[in-house]
């Protein structure tokens, strides 16, 4: 237990982000369950797309060069934005610590 | 996106279950009136510290995140400990039901320095008077003294969970006082006419007025945890109660027994609700992907008798473990059904479920063995 909760208001699609590292993605047919293993809530990724900018959101400078690198299309843009954002605000996804680009 | 296709989706199964029950033992030093497992004798057949620890490596392959873990007392099992350290060092977490009998200060310091591990303490009022004639004389103060332990130890928020009775449903702000008083979270959870619950259900299921008071208490009490059991209440509100809101037998919920039969839900430990057994060749994944019966449980239910009724999308026909058990058809009315229909139901059907009985599962003997209803035998089958 004991995360630190984020210090970030809001989400920022300019700013580097990644999964939460107490954080499992469990592929199912509809995109895929996160469990948090430190405050142990269960969230719904209910698109394929959404699963794969989450686990690509941690080899980008942004979230929205990861929007980028995986040719989201513009008009797809927002409705991602949005479910990243819901997604910081429930600890699944988090702020990256300045320069932290993830291997692999 | 809308909830309603969540559920929806969830309906069709999952590649593993979100919610996992596992029953560690039928032996309890408890015989409490309403026990869904009948426990209270160990059974010869329950698996081995082997097949439990083979079992936890299966469900962590298949990513099942954490498991409920229950009984029977869970705790009496010798391995109790061993292997919920094993689970978690498998990135399975534990939640595990127990009466507090057996925690020790040692145990619940124990408990507090491990990771992934939550702890449920079974209360069914908030004194004596109101706990003691379902779970056992004492059996208050010892959940108590548990809780004072764990308290001490720093476990942070463990649970009470209490089964919401006609007893004790006038009881709920005292027991979330209590909760709170110890750095708890409270659990309610719905009396099934399950186990044992069938010979007490009539006489401690709550009344009509208690449900409507029980609604309100969830809505006002929004931090309140229910395991999503009282759905059946959703068309008493305009908003659903916090939850799926569904019935996930089989689709995102199971039951394995302590002899590693495979279920479609805790509340429906029943030869017709048996999937199979985590023994079988294929073990437990192949149980939960491919049984028949869980296959038939993802098929989109017909509302049946309820379609003619306009509140089916906010009660979803309620729990078919307590349709069953009480003799009504699956595809018809929830027995507690908030507009009546399941009162109508069951004066129909004659009483034939819930009166007639079960077979005494795991009790010690001396117990009064009730008789079979409709020809069958209530039985674990073999």
């Amino acid at each position: 237990m004991g995360c630190a909760a984020s210090t970030e208001p809001g989400f920022d699609p300019a700013r580097a982000y990644e999964l939460h590292p107490d954080v499992a993605l469990r592929p199912e047919p509809f995109g895929a369950l996160a469990y948090h293993y430190g405050n142990r809530r269960l969230t719904f990724l209910r698109s394929h797309e959404l699963v794969q900018l989450v686990s690509e959101l941690g080899a980008h400078d942004s979230a929205a060069a990861s929007m980028t690198a995986l040719g989201v299309p513009s008009e797809r843009r927002q409705v991602l934005e949005r479910a990243l954002s819901s997604l910081v605000a429930s600890d699944v996804v988090r702020r990256r610590p300045a320069g932290a680009i993830r291997a692999g | 996106m809308p909830a309603e296709r969540l559920a929806d989706e969830l309906a069709r199964g999952l590649d593993a279950p979100i919610c996992l029950t596992w029953e560690f033992t039928y032996g309890c030093n408890l015989s409490c009136v309403h026990c869904l497992s009948s426990s209270g004798l160990r059974d010869p057949e329950e698996l081995s510290t082997a097949e439990a620890t083979g079992l936890i490596d299966e469900l962590s392959e298949m990513q099942v995140f954490y498991v409920n873990i229950g009984g029977g007392e869970p705790t009496l099992r010798p391995d109790f400990t061993e292997l919920v350290s094993y689970a978690v060092s498998r990135q399975v977490g534990v939640k595990f039901s127990t009466n507090g009998t057996t925690m020790t200060p040692a145990r619940a310091r124990c408990f507090a320095a491990m990771d992934y591990v939550d702890i449920q303490i079974s209360l069914d009022g908030a004194s004596p008077a109101s706990n003691d004639p379902v779970r056992g004389e004492g059996t208050y103060a010892a959940a108590v003294v548990a809780m004072e332990r764990l308290a001490e130890a720093g476990f942070g928020r463990f649970k009470v969970s209490v089964v919401v009775t006609r007893r004790n449903a006038g009881e709920l702000d005292e027991m979330l006082a209590l909760a709170v008083r110890f750095g708890a979270e409270l659990r309610v959870t719905r009396l099934r006419p399950s186990g044992r619950g069938a010979l007490v259900w009539n006489e401690l299921r709550p009344t009509a007025d208690q449900l409507r008071d029980v609604h309100a208490f969830l809505t006002r009490h929004g931090e309140v945890l229910t395991g999503d059991s009282f759905f059946h209440l959703g068309p008493l509100g305009d908003q659903p109660l916090a939850g799926l809101n569904l019935c996930g037998a089989g689709r995102v919920v199971c039951l394995i027994d302590p002899v590693g039969d495979v279920y479609a839900c805790p509340f429906v430990m029943h030869p017709e609700f048996k999937a199979g057994s985590v023994r079988e060749s294929g073990g437990f994944s192949a149980v939960w992907r491919a049984s028949e019966l869980f296959s038939g449980l993802r098929q989109p239910a017909t509302g049946g008798a309820c379609n003619a009724c306009g509140s089916f999308g906010a009660c979803h026909g309620g729990c078919m473990a307590a349709k069953f058990f009480t003799g009504l058809p699956l595809d018809g009315p929830d027995p507690e059904c908030v507009l009546g229909h399941g009162e109508r139901a069951l004066a129909a059907a004659g009483g034939r479920g819930v009166a007639a009985g079960l077979s005494p599962g795991h009790a010690k003997p001396g117990r009064p063995v009730p008789v079979a209803f409709g020809g069958r035998r209530l039985a674990r089958a073999r």
